[in-house]
This record gives structure tokens, C-alpha cells and sequence, in this order.
């Protein structure tokens, strides 16, 4: 199981053609406490770099954008009540959605961990 | 302005405590501490916090009948203003709109003035220019200092004995560690507490004995703002400017009596007239039904869809355990209980007009 990051501080794995997009601690720590999250239905497709949800901390909103093109297949409804996961363990039981990939040959043009780390330095 | 940020005599403190500076008002402050907004608003709201507040404007007037003077200015009843007293005002503009929020003390031989970190440039030229036969001084060599919270009293006072004895709006001059500093019962958290101005020298060592009690935490802007909204307090600029008039911003209460029917301060006819008639817009408190903050700017709408206002202060109140907010809508639709719908990001989201403040201030009179 691949993992992807993008430069809006997103972490995408792949398994098969379904993805799972979150974001990144980094992200997480950067925003602040998570109070609020507006998320996507299940259905909606998008396009690389479109806002797919909004995630707002006690001192500000951030949009989330997406990293390629795609549909949401799954929502985490958790994060409705629990939006606080998001500073908790955003890589992992704070997932934002399951999408299923347009076009694979996207996950080309995002960054590796090291190369994410490198961003982050 | 291009100048790099200025630092308060706290900055190293700051710094060494893991504070997150960001440029606020051409000042480089904590926003947060690692305990993070949400535990530094709890922690005011349950013990102690320690905010230094050194970015705003100290200033010493000295001169015959000041209290006098001020009053050409402010539409609040200065000039019997005791000794020993601080109260809460504003500078109005000849329109009758707002041009700063301000605390006036008077300290015996002088008065103390507190404003705006922004707003000092426009309002020391403006007390120099008006304030006829008064000397205006900014302090640049005090720290200033605010320990807010329940547990304030026992913070300052087991340093300072003196401190217990002032009741809120009290101000003295007393020993902590060893300086003499300004201590003032006063604050915008909604929480008993101290505003304490220190020499700049001292300013670091004496917040340290203040953090060495148990109960006391450094809190950030971040708090200082989450605490001001939920206490229902206007924050300049964003509730409050020159074209809101007192009586828009529910600042009723905070002009005495004698001045609201002698007039005689700039502006007085809209405001004497908004006093007897009312004004079109209200100032109100908002809570919204689901999740989502109102961030300042949203618009207000009736529930069939007309617009109403729009949000001026909003972000998630801690302590409430959801999104609070202000904002202004018109006068004939304020009253609490109203329900509105608030236009966040395109969709309609359902909130109610409410009461302020949304928690109950715990001043010590």
C-alpha cells in the first residue's frame, strides 16, 4: 500500500483503485484545534484542485483542495462529532474520505514521504 | 508601515515558554502556548492566565481638571471619576461613531490611559491636539500585563496583599517583588482579574512569580479573543469603528447618566437621538444551531431571506462548547429569541439572536 502527499498537506494511500485521502500531522498541528469539519457527500465527483471540504480550527477556516481528480465514495461521518480527531490522529483513524481515482497516473505528480518531509523541512 | 514587528519587554519570556509568535498590530505576540487556545481559554475561565497585553497604549495625562477635558471627548462622566477608579470609555467622532475604546484611571496626581495597540497613533496626536493645558505621555518603558481568571485573587494577592482589597474598577499603585507597579481590577475576559503595568526592567521576573503559582498559565491572543466574544465585549475594528455609534454597539450602559442628557462631546446629537429614538442597527449576541463558526463577515439573513446585517466577531467559544458570535442586524429584528439564518459559504445555516454575553462575567464589585 502506496502512500502519496500532496502539497496542500494531504496524505493519500491506494489500495486498488480506492484511495483514501486525510491530512497530514504536520497540517494538523498548523491548524490549531479542530472544531468544525464540512464535508463532501458521497457521489460528488471533483477535479484536481477544487475545494472538497473545509476544515475550521477556533482561529480560522482552511479550505481542503483537492490533490487530483475523483469521486467520494465514503465520507469519515465520525469527524461530525468528534472533529477534535483531526488533531489526533489525523493519519489515521481521522481520514477525511475514500475516493475512487480518475486517473491513477495522477499519484505521479505528488511527493513521496521524503519528498514531503523535505517540503515540511 | 514596513517596519519590522516591535517586541514587548516580554518577547524572551514568550519565546522561552514555546510561544507561537504572529505579527498583531505591527507587534510580534504569542497567539498561543503549547497547551494550545482551547486549554489556555478553559484555563482562564477555571484558575489563572498570565496575557501580556504590553502592544497596547499606556499613556500619563497630567494637567489641571483633566477628568474635565476628557470629557470634550468621550461621552462618559470623567470629571467625577474618583480617585482610585478606572472606568471603561470610548473617543466618538463628530458623527457620533466610535474612533477608539479606551480605560481611563484616575490615579491622584494624574491619569492613565489605556488604548488600542493600533490605535495609539491616531489617538495620542488626538488627546495632544484637544486636550488643552494637559501634558500627553506615552509610557514606553512599562510592561502591561493581564492575570484574568477565578483564581486572579490568589495569584496577585499572595505577592501583592493589596490586590485583595481592590474591587473591579479599582486602581492603586502597590509593591510586587520588589517594583512598584499599577495594579488595576479590570480586564476583557469576563473573569475577575488584574491589569498590572510593570517597569520594563522587572517585567520578565515579576510574570515569572505570577506563572510560579499552580493555578496560573501564560495564555495568547488566540484566548484573549475566544474569552472577550464569549464575554460579550466589543473588540475594535471588527465590533466597533467610526461609522458604529454607541447605542448601535450596546455601549448604552457605559455612558453615565449626566451625560447622556447634558450632551457636550462629539457626536452627541446622533447619539442623544439614537438614545430617545433608538438606532437602526442593534449590535446582538448569535448563537448558531450547528457546528459551523460564522466567521466575521457573514451575512445575516431573516428566516424568508432578507438580509439583516452581517457577523462582526465570530469563532467557537470554548467554554459554550460551540460557535458563538456578534453581529449587527436591524433594530426592528433583535430581539433574543429571534431566529436567523446565517449565510456561511453559500448554504443557510439556522442560528438564533440571543442575549449577551454567552457566559456570565465574574467581576469581583
Amino acid at each position: 500500500m502506496a502512500t502519496y502527499y500532496s502539497e496542500e498537506h494531504e496524505w493519500i494511500t491506494v489500495e486498488g483503485d480506492v484511495a483514501t485521502l486525510g491530512i497530514t500531522q504536520h497540517a494538523a498541528d498548523q491548524l490549531g484545534e479542530v472544531v468544525f469539519v464540512e464535508q463532501r457527500e458521497a457521489g460528488d465527483e471533483f477535479e484536481k484542485g477544487s475545494e472538497i471540504g473545509v476544515i475550521e480550527s477556533v482561529k480560522a477556516a482552511s479550505e481542503i483542495y483537492a490533490p487530483l481528480d475523483g469521486e467520494v465514495l465514503e465520507v469519515n461521518e465520525s469527524l461530525a462529532d468528534n472533529p477534535g480527531a483531526l488533531n489526533e490522529s489525523p493519519e489515521g483513524d481521522a481520514w477525511i474520505y475514500k475516493i475512487k481515482l480518475s486517473d491513477a497516473s495522477q499519484l505521479d505528480d505528488l511527493m513521496d514521504l521524503d519528498g514531503y518531509n523535505a517540503l515540511i523541512g | 508601515m514596513t517596519d519590522a514587528p516591535k517586541r514587548t519587554p516580554l518577547y524572551d519570556l514568550h519565546v522561552e515558554l514555546g510561544g507561537k509568535m504572529v505579527d498583531f498590530a505591527g507587534w510580534e505576540m504569542p497567539v498561543q502556548y503549547p497547551m494550545g487556545i482551547m486549554g489556555e481559554h478553559k484555563q482562564c475561565r477555571e484558575k489563572a492566565a498570565l496575557f501580556d497585553v504590553s502592544h497596547m497604549g499606556q499613556v500619563i495625562l497630567r494637567g489641571d481638571n483633566v477628568g474635565e477635558k476628557l470629557e470634550t471627548l468621550c461621552p462618559q462622566a470623567y470629571a467625577t471619576l474618583k480617585e482610585g477608579k478606572a472606568r471603561y470609555g470610548f473617543f466618538t467622532n463628530e458623527d457620533g461613531g466610535i474612533m477608539d475604546d479606551l480605560i481611563v484611571s484616575n490615579a491622584g496626581d494624574h491619569y492613565f490611559v489605556v488604548v488600542n495597540a493600533a490605535l495609539r497613533y491616531q489617538d495620542i496626536p488626538h488627546m495632544q491636539a484637544n486636550l488643552d493645558g494637559v501634558e500627553v505621555t506615552e509610557i514606553f518603558d512599562r510592561a502591561l500585563v493581564a492575570v484574568q481568571g477565578p483564581k486572579a485573587e490568589d495569584v496577585v494577592g499572595e505577592l501583592c496583599p493589596a490586590a485583595r482589597e481592590l474591587k473591579f474598577m479599582e486602581t492603586t499603585l502597590a509593591d510586587i517583588g520588589g517594583v512598584e507597579c499599577r495594579i488595576s481590577r479590570l480586564g476583557y475576559t469576563g473573569e475577575d482579574g488584574y491589569e498590572i503595568s510593570i517597569p520594563e526592567a522587572d517585567a520578565i521576573r515579576v510574570s515569572k512569580l505570577f506563572l510560579a503559582h499552580d493555578d496560573c498559565e501564560p495564555a495568547g491572543l488566540g484566548a484573549r479573543d475566544s474569552l472577550r466574544l464569549e464575554a460579550g465585549l466589543c473588540l475594535y475594528g471588527n465590533d466597533i469603528d467610526q461609522s458604529t455609534s454607541p447605542i448601535e454597539a450596546s455601549l448604552s450602559w457605559a455612558i453615565q447618566k449626566r451625560r447622556k442628557e447634558e450632551g457636550g462631546f462629539p457626536g452627541a446629537a446622533r447619539i442623544q437621538k439614537e438614545l430617545t429614538e433608538g438606532a437602526a442597527k442593534k449590535l446582538v449576541g448569535i448563537k448558531p444551531e450547528g457546528r459551523a463558526p460564522a466567521r466575521q463577515g457573514v451575512e445575516i439573513q431573516s428566516e424568508n431571506g432578507d438580509t439583516l446585517g452581517a457577523i462582526t466577531s465570530g469563532s467557537f467559544g470554548p467554554t459554550v462548547g460551540g460557535p458563538v458570535a456578534m453581529g449587527y442586524v436591524a433594530a426592528d429584528q433583535s430581539a433574543a429569541g429571534t431566529k436567523v439564518n446565517l449565510i456561511i459559504r453559500g448554504k443557510a445555516q439556522p442560528a438564533e439572536i440571543v442575549a449577551l454575553p454567552f457566559v456570565t462575567q465574574n467581576y469581583k464589585r
